[in-house]
This record gives structure tokens, sequence and C-alpha cells, in this order.
């Protein structure tokens, strides 16, 4: 079980109110990613949950019981940090014994709980290693070693994937997604990287200075963003944001088209412009077009064969079924 | 440090340190070998310029069957051995409290770490006079607010006063070097320790004690160096009486109470021996340390 519901949470470092009240259920077994630009409070919220920092107002649900005021100790939870935050000194075995350790559990349940960790995280050849003598991937595993092993209501990931390598990363997703799966239990994940959020999430949190923005599934997001800022940050490449005469003809203050809804065109079409950068990924190209009349440059994406370079002339048409409208507060016009 | 040519440069801008350190170690060496051989009392008419006897091994024999040597060394290595374990001990539990968020911080580091800024006699007489003193001094005073008789710690308490002095002069040093080894650690760690279910005294067994233990080592053989030759504090308080001399004390003793150089040197050589001794044995049990 882990069911967690906040109400009404709300932090503050001293004057400072990094998170406003704010209101957020999270279902059993289910995989949510709290995501937001840096410094947006996705720490602090999950520190909050963990216990690690107090709440200033609100409470803190885990099944239905009030856990506001419980130690991290008490709360089931188990957290992985950025930094792993191994005990340098004790080898891997050592370290994921320990929360079985400080529980007083038998040797027998600790040695097999630690051979199925090992296992399933191939990590049975390191068991007798120090943290300083493995890789990073390998170290990470240890940390979330640590944390299966004590059979968490839920688990907690700060930015765990964010000292790895970039095909590092895409592997550890994978796993981690796998292990979701394979446990069935609650996963609270913060990141910065959106596609880490659209990868894994059954639902993504987004937050921005403390305050939800929307939470939804990854592709409700990518649909049908409720605002400006959650349009601009779900998506890679990020959706063009178009302000003036163009959204006006739509009756918005701004419209937003995604690069991938644009249609490309040497001759003709809706709109005009100028190839400007273009990054060649193989399968795709992204140009970066300076349409006549846009204050902004707009990407596009097209197939990796359209062949078009700096200075040509190019010819946009976006799908207008895909067209997001947002009014002067920047919220979505349905 | 790479090429050759700047690694033969590197020599030999570092040689005249090099040089003037091993001469500033040699001299007095040679010379304390040279006495420890040599029968030389000057009280008596032995004069360099005459020349002096030489006696062999007759000095180190003098020395070691001397009554005063056994108990000189027990009283050194139960001296160092008593402030190392008080300086440690309250030096953990200090640079603990130093590292809390409280007011007024920068002002209490400070005033932690004056006793190290004061020199051995000063301090000595301070604790002998002012705090010590059977009549006058402030925990004689002390004692008899509570109604107690007042302690002469000098002479009934000697060796455990000794040890407390240069204790409250060290446990600056080792507070210091201790604190900058907590602020070393992770709070992360602290942290993932706390959610796995670990109580105070369990975060602080398992995690910052061997946190610690690199600076523990350090402070352990930088004090054992500096105290294995303490004197000023002897000499002020007790004058080596009432079971506190020490190695060092007796060889003073032999040297300038006793006018007798060329058996003081050959103290003076069983003084290195067993500093090289504890060293050894040191580095043998707590050295590892700094290996990992
Ligand atoms: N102990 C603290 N005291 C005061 N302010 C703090 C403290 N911890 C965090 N903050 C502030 O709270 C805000 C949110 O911090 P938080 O660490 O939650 O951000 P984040 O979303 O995790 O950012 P990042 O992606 O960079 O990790 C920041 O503006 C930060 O300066
Ligand atoms: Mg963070």
């Amino acid at each position: 079980m882990g069911r967690i519901q906040l109400k009404q949470v709300k932090k503050a470092f001293g004057d400072v109110v990094v998170i406003p009240p704010l209101d957020l259920e999270i279902e059993d077994g289910e995989f949510v990613v709290f995501v937001g630009p840096s410094g947006c409070g996705k720490s602090t919220l999950l520190r909050l949950i963990a216990g690690l920092e107090d709440t200033t107002a609100g409470t803190i649900e885990i099944d239905g019981q009030d856990a506001t005021g419980l130690p991290p100790a008490k709360r089931r939870l188990a957290m992985v940090f950025q930094s792993y935050a191994l005990y340098p000194h004790m080898t891997v075995r050592k370290n994921i014994a320990f929360p079985m350790r400080m529980a007083k559990m038998s040797l027998q349940e600790q040695n097999s709980r630690i051979e199925a960790a090992a296992k399933a995280l191939n990590l049975t050849d390191y068991l007798d290693r120090r943290p300083g003598q493995l890789s990073g991937g390998q170290r990470q595993r240890v940390a979330i070693g640590r944390a299966i092993v004590r059979e968490p209501a839920a688990f907690l990931f700060d930015e765990p994937l964010s000292n790895l390598d970039a095909a590092l990363r895409v592997g550890m997703r994978m796993e981690i997604s796998e292990l979701h799966k394979k446990l069935d239990t609650t996963m609270i994940y913060v990141t910065h990287d959106q596609v880490e959020a659209m990868t894994m999430a059954d639902k993504i949190v987004v937050l921005q200075a403390g305050v939800i923005e929307q939470v939804g599934s990854p592709l409700e997001l990518y649909r049908t963003p409720r605002n400006k800022f959650v349009a601009g940050f779900i998506g890679s490449p990020k959706m063009n944001l178009i302000e003036g005469p163009e959204a006006a003809k739509h009756n918005a203050a701004t419209i937003g088209i995604r690069p991938e809804h644009l249609t490309v065109s040497p001759e003709s079409g809706d709109w005009k412009g100028i190839v400007g950068v273009s990054e060649h990924l193989g399968s795709d190209t992204f140009f970066h077009v300076a349409v006549d009349g846009f204050a902004e440059t707009v990407t596009v994406r097209a197939g990796g064969d359209v062949d078009l370079h700096y200075g040509d002339a190019i010819y946009l048409t976006p799908d207008h079924e895909l067209i997001h409208r947002f009014d002067e507060k920047g919220l979505r016009i349905p | 440090m790479a090429t050759k040519a700047s690694r033969s440069a590197a020599r030999i801008m570092m040689a005249p340190a090099v040089i003037l350190l091993l001469g500033w170690m040699l001299v007095p060496l040679t010379l304390t070998l040279f006495f420890s051989f040599k029968k030389y009392l000057p009280m008596r008419g032995d004069s360099l310029e005459g020349g002096l006897d030489w006696v062999g091994f007759e000095n180190y024999g003098r020395f070691i069957s001397s009554s005063s040597f056994w108990p000189s060394v027990q009283t050194t290595l139960i001296m160092v051995g008593g402030v190392l374990l008080i300086t440690v001990v309250l030096g953990v539990l200090l640079a603990l409290l130093l590292d809390q968020p409280i007011w007024g911080q920068g002002v209490v580091r400070i005033l932690v770490i004056a006793p190290f800024f004061v020199m051995p006699t000063v301090s000595a007489l301070v604790w002998k006079n002012m705090l010590m003193d059977p009549v006058n001094g402030i925990l004689a005073h002390l004692w008899r607010f509570f109604g107690a008789e007042p302690v002469s710690w000098l002479s009934d308490a000697s060796m455990q006063s000794i040890i407390l002095i240069v204790s409250w002069q060290w446990l600056p040093f080792a507070t210091l070097i201790l604190l900058t080894a907590v602020q070393s650690l992770d709070s992360e760690q602290l942290e993932a320790a706390e959610m796995d279910g670990a109580p105070p005294l369990k975060r602080f067994w398992h995690i910052v004690l061997p946190h610690l233990s690199r600076a523990i080592t350090i402070v352990i053989l930088i004090q054992t160096i500096f105290l294995l030759s303490i004197f000023a504090e002897i000499f002020v308080t007790t004058g080596g009486a009432f079971g506190t001399r020490t190695l060092t004390y007796l060889i003073f003793q032999r040297v300038v109470d006793s006018q007798n150089i060329g058996l003081g040197s050959a103290g003076g050589v069983y003084a290195i021996i067993l500093a090289n001794i504890v060293a050894i044995f040191l580095m043998r049990i707590v050295g590892k340390n700094l290996d990992a």
C-alpha cells in the first residue's frame, strides 16, 4: 500500500514561501513524476513527503493515516538521493543491509533479501566492494537496492539519474520503469528532464515556483496543456509559441504549435520563411526558421531527407486541428 | 612534473630546504649520539677542549638501570595516553556541538580555540596559581562553597592535574581538526541513515564516527609527537615530583641538575627510540585509516 495525500501543504523557509498551499493525491502503485525548472521546489516537496523537512502548514496522509508529525523512519518510505548517499566505509552488502539491521531483522532474512536484490540489480559480483570502487551506474543500483530491501510503501527518487552519462541514463530509466512494473509499489520521481518525465510517468505533476501547474498523464499534458508554461515545458523540442497578428487570427493572445505538427514545403504553404540553423539527427531534421512577421524563430521537424539549407526559402503549414490557443493570462482556450 | 627536465629542476629547487632540514636534524642528533658515548661532567672539570673520555655503552647501562627509568617511561605513556583519550573524546563532542547552528557561533569558536594560543608555561602557571592552588585557587573556593575539603591538586592528584592542564591546551587543536571533518560530512548520508531508521546515536556510531576516523588518526599521530616531549607544564607545576617525572623530564634532570651530559644524552637516545616505537605502533593500528 502506498497512497499519499497532501492537503493544503505549505512550506516556508523563514519568510520565503517556497511552496504555497497545495493539494495532491498519489494513488497506490502509481509512478508519479514531479517535473519543473530548477529551483521550483520539487526537492522540497519530496523532502516534505519523506519527512526530512517539516511542513509549515497542512497535513500529509499516508494510506489514510496522518503522517505529518511522524519522523522519516516511521513513514515506511525509502528515498534514493541524487548523490546516492551511500555509506562510503561499508561494503555494498553492508550498505544494502543497513536499513534491515536498523530494523533488527534476522540475519537469515537479511541475507535472502540482499541476494534477491543483488540478483535483480546485477550487483551480485560487487557485494564485497566499497562504493568508492564502483561506477556511477553501479552506485545508483546499490542505492536502489538499499531502498527496495525495506519493502517500503513508496519509493522517493530525487533526480537519481542526473549524475549519469546520457547512454547510462537511458538504460537506468528502463530499469527503474521495469522495477516499478515488477514491484508495483508507488514511486515518486523528481526530475527536471521532461523526457524522463514523459517516458516513465503514469502521472506527471508540473511545478513552477512551488505551484502545481497541471497534473495528468503524459499524453494529456502533451495534447491539452492547461497553460503556456506546461505547453512550453512538455515536449521536445519545445512547442512554438507565437504572438501578435497571427495569434489574433485565431482569436487568441498566443497560439502554440509543436514542431512535429508543421508541414514543410519548398514551394507553397501558409507561412513563408528563411531557414536558419538546421539540426540533422539522421531520422529527423529540425529547422529553425525565421518566418516573415513573427518575432521569434519557429522550430519545425522534417524528415531526415529534406534537402534545405541555410538561407533557403521555406514554407510551413500548421495542422489547424493541433493549434493550441491561449488567452492573455496564458490559460488554454478550449 | 611530467618531464625529466622539470623533475630535475624541482629537485634542485627543493635542495636548499632539504639540506637545511637535514642539518637542523642531523647536527643535534650526531652531537647527542657523540656525547652519549663520552664521560662528560662539566662540574668535575670535563670539557670539550680538554678532550672527553670514551666510555662505550656505560652511560646507556647506567641510565636504564637507574631506578627512575622504567617509572618515567610508564609515566610518559600514561600521560600521553590520558591526554589523547580526553582530547579525542571531548574533541569529537565539541566538534559536533560547534557544528550546530547556534547563536554567536563565530565568537564561541574563537573562545574554544583560544587556549591553543596561550604559551604552555603561562597556562600551567595560571592553572597552578589561579585554579588549583589549595588555599586561594578558584577550585578551592568552589570546594569550600560546597562544604568540602579543598584538594591540593598538584600534590595529591598530580598526574590527573597535569593531564587536565595539557588536555586543556590540546583540546582546541583536536576540536579544530575534527570540526573540519564533521563539516565535510555529506548531509545526505545522514538523511539517508535517518530514513533507513537509524536513531541519532546509531547515526553517530555508524556514519559520523567512521567518517571521523581519518581525522582522529591525524589528531592522535600529531599530538603524540608533541606530547612525548611535554616539559614546561611539569617544570612549572610539580617539578617532576609526585610521580610526574616523564622520560623527557628525567633527561632534563640528568643534564641540568646532575650536570651529567653523557648520561642525559644516552637518555635522549632512549627517548628517540621510545618515540619511534610509539610512532610505529600507532601507525600500525591507526595508520591503516590513512590509506583508504
Ligand atoms: N534550507 C533552505 N533554506 C532556504 N531556502 C531553501 C532551502 N532549501 C531550498 N530553498 C529554496 O527553495 C526553493 C526550492 O528549492 P528546491 O531544492 O526544492 O528546488 P528544486 O526544484 O529541487 O530545484 P533543482 O531542480 O535545482 O534541484 C529554491 O528557491 C531554494 O533556494
Ligand atoms: Mg532538487
